[in-house]
């Protein structure tokens, strides 16, 4: 390859980018590896019945949280396309893109806020089952909870899809007079039918993998994931050689589920942005409008349900005590200051794999990519195949053996925060990048512009915009994560998450709501920023 | 085929604005049979003139009568009415014979009547043979074969075209035109098509509206637009296409 000399700077900070976040991912199979080969007799022999349960409760929940998730999508999707002008339907699809904001311990909080033993429905549901309402717990739990999640993301996605059938052919359904059934099997199901095996293979994997909600609501031996047990085994049981075995199996799973994944040409990483509703001409018959309506008013109450609920019972704590209590101050300050770091590193991250993969892009002229240039790429988003409890996990083996693995704790948020963040700040960044570069590059070799001055004078003002969207989102994703601080949280570094999560375990519910409403606004502050920021047109 | 009759279109005071758009005004009277070409420039209010007959949009006021009917509150199915547009006439995952079928039942529940129909009009437009082909199987002029086809099997008195031919290239173009003249000598329905190219209108069509600025700017013979002796406007339109081209 002959790259010139700036390529050559841009492609080194590409390599240095992809060799941490090798080091970060090899670092914990390393720590695995040598753990397995050690006590692999130990490991052996923990694939028992316990892990079999576990694996297949694993399964069990993902299918069931993916089928009660899209199954209904479908109806809330397509009732919205029938539907492309009403009031509140902007604020509709506003409110399906909270819950992916959310983190997830809040959400938690939120479906135990309404439908806990001491929930808000706890007493209606009481009086319509003649018995005490114990509470949603255990699988039930984890399925609301992930419904909520999953639900409205699903729609979103499905909506987009019936979206993008051209205009003209609703047109010409309307005009050929198809009432709902016939446009569902002649349009709308073809559409829907395209872009299902990617949704649900999307929610089944974000489902498979998910530890806050299952750490929260399920827990016992009766309801716990694969993510969940890795966690007690190390935390609890300090039983290295359940661990092991039990992280083999579940990278296999993820594994397989990605595999699957890339088959269905589903990205991992999808987000739905919707365009305002193409001025569409649709005129459902007043049986079908009445059904559309119901599905979506049940929608809004299930999504909204838990929101509410979380705002209400975040209301009602003592916010003033808590405001002024010392732990909650320490926990605020090291969630700031742990997610700006992680969103700085991912953004570095970012920015020098983006700039890496377009200049080995023009480096080879027109002919193929080069395995560089797809590991800058899509490569980076190959992070998300391992779950950051399991780098997590691999980290905890492998420090343990230079100290007190607790004192890691900030190295090890910061950088797998980070690393889960990538694929979504590349996403945002790289177009621009791109683009500007397209502009340009030519200018800049000619006027010999390069380095430091290139930067400031002709990257940096097409990159403030998504750099500043992708910084924003990086530090929500960050300080909603209840996953390796869960691990290497300890009283010495507390981060909200982890101090709300402490409180519910304690039983001091309304703590636990009031830091909840807290995080939770945070959280879709910093979310609104990065859309803010993203859609406006510099 | 049995002959059929058009019908009579006519728009009275009819009056529509898109959100935050200009207003746009329309009086018409297409008398049952002919063929008019609606030109003027792209945002002119073309295709919204023709969304509005069809039924896609609703006027704030006046009305929408065809034949002696007013349809003004009817919503599309119950119009008179077939549209052919630009793109996106076929559904990409039906055949051709399933596109056609369409035209007789929205729910493809075919009698033997229809399917006779169907196959007729898929010879007509010369497409016998493709019965069973998906549409990204066919090329651009064949998949408007199939909208006409459909157009047929329809037999409804009146025709929109929304700039049907425009993507193709002008040889296929000229047969598409005279595909479209036999289709009316057939079953004579009226015919009001949104163009561009002044070849179009001078093909097909006596009678030529000039739309500017959401209203009928001017109203006259194809022939004497053409010929120079419509309005300045036009053959300032007319001059800026040539220039592009």
């Amino acid at each position: 390859m002959t790259a010139s000399f700036p390529e050559r700077g841009r492609i080194t900070a590409g390599v240095l980018a992809l060799a941490a976040l090798g080091i970060l991912v090899g670092g914990a199979f390393a720590g695995l590896g040598q753990e397995a080969i050690q006590s692999w007799r130990g490991a052996f022999s923990a694939f028992d019945s316990y892990l079999l349960r576990v694996a297949r409760f694993t399964l069990l929940q993902a299918g069931l949280s993916t089928i009660l998730s899209v199954l209904p999508a479908i109806f809330v999707a397509r009732a919205l396309a029938r539907h492309p002008r009403f009031f509140g339907r902007g604020f509709i699809l506003q409110l399906f893109a909270v819950p992916l904001a959310l983190p997830g311990i809040v959400a938690a909080l939120g479906v135990l806020a309404l439908l806990g033993r001491a929930g808000f429905l706890a007493p209606l549901l009481s009086s319509l089952s003649g018995d005490t309402w114990q509470g949603i717990y255990g699988l039930s739990g984890i399925l609301v909870a992930h419904v909520f999640f999953n639900l409205p993301l699903a729609a979103r996605l499905l909506l987009a899809s019936l979206e993008a059938v051209p205009a003209d052919q609703w047109k010409l359904a309307t005009q050929l007079g198809m009432g709902a059934g016939a446009t569902f099997r002649l349009i709308e199901w073809p559409a829907l039918r395209a872009a299902l095996p990617g949704v649900a293979a999307l929610v089944f994997m974000v489902c498979a993998v998910s530890f806050t909600i299952v750490l929260t609501l399920g827990g016992g031996p009766r309801a716990t994931t694969l993510e969940v047990a890795i966690y007690q085994a190390l935390r609890f049981d300090f039983d290295l050689a359940r661990a092991i075995a039990l992280t083999l199996v579940q990278v296999a799973l993820t594994a397989a589920i990605v595999l699957v994944l890339s088959r269905l040409g589903a990205s991992i990483n999808a987000d739905a942005s919707l365009p305002a509703a193409p001025r569409r001409s649709v005129f459902p018959r007043p049986g079908e409008t009445a059904f559309n309506v119901s599905v979506i008013l049940l929608a809004l109450v299930f999504v909204g349900g838990p929101i509410a609920a979380t705002v209400i019972a975040g209301l009602g704590a003592d916010l003033a005590r808590l405001a002024g209590e010392r732990a909650v101050h320490g926990a605020t300050m090291t969630s700031l200051l742990l997610a700006s770091l992680s969103a700085f590193l991912c953004l570095l991250l970012s920015f020098a794999l983006v700039a890496a993969r377009r200049a080995l892009e023009m480096a080879r002229g027109g002919g193929r990519a080069g395995g560089m240039e797809r590991l800058t790429d899509t490569g980076a988003s190959m992070v998300l195949i391992v779950p950051p409890i399991v780098i997590g996990a691999g980290w905890f083996i492998l420090l343990r053996r230079f100290g007190d693995v607790f004192a890691f704790a900030p190295l090890m948020v910061v950088t797998v925060n980070a690393a889960m963040a990538l694929p979504f700040t590349m996403r945002a960044i790289r177009p621009a990048y791109d683009a500007a570069s397209a502009r340009h590059e030519k200018l800049c070799l000619a006027l010999g512009i390069s380095g430091w001055t290139r930067l400031r004078l002709v990257d940096w003002p097409a990159l403030r915009r998504p750099a500043a969207t992708g910084l924003a989102f990086a530090m929500a994703l960050s300080l909603g994560d209840l996953g390796v601080i869960a691990l290497f949280g300890s009283d010495r570094v507390k981060t909200l998450p982890y101090l709300l999560f402490e409180r519910m375990g304690s039983y001091r519910t309304a703590d636990a709501a009031g830091l909840a409403l807290f995080l939770g606004v945070l959280c879709l502050g910093l979310m609104f920023l990065a859309t803010h920021w993203g859609k406006e047109k510099s | 085929m049995v002959p059929q009759q058009g019908a009579v279109v006519k728009l009275d005071a009819l009056a529509f604005a898109y959100p935050g758009g200009p207003a746009m005004r329309f009086d018409l009277l297409v008398p049952a049979s002919e063929i008019v070409a609606l030109m003027g420039p792209s945002g002119s209010g073309k295709s919204t003139l023709l969304n509005l007959i069809a039924g896609f949009e609703r006027p704030d006021s006046g009305q929408v009568l065809i034949g002696s009917v007013d349809v003004t509150r009817l919503p599309p199915f119950k119009r008179p009415v077939s549209m052919v547009f630009q793109e996106n006439n076929l559904f990409s995952h039906l055949t051709v014979e399933q596109n056609v079928g369409l035209g007789r039942s929205p729910t493809l529940r075919l009698s033997d009547g229809d399917r006779a129909a169907v196959s007729e009009a898929i010879a007509r437009t010369g497409l016998a043979g493709k019965e069973q082909r998906l549409p990204r199987q066919l090329s651009g002029g064949e998949r408007q074969r199939v909208a006409l086809a459909r157009v047929l099997v329809r037999r409804q008195p009146v025709l929109l075209l929304d700039e049907p031919f425009a993507s193709l290239g002008p040889a296929l173009r000229d047969e598409m035109l005279d595909l479209v003249a036999e289709l009316h000598r057939d079953q004579q329905m009226t015919v009001i098509m949104a163009t561009h190219d002044p070849r179009d209108a001078e093909r097909l069509s006596n009678r030529l509206l000039f739309i500017e600025n959401g209203t009928i700017a001017a109203d006259g013979a194809t022939s004497s637009f053409l010929a120079g002796q419509g309005p300045a406007a036009f053959a300032r339109y007319l001059g800026e296409r040539k220039r592009l081209r």
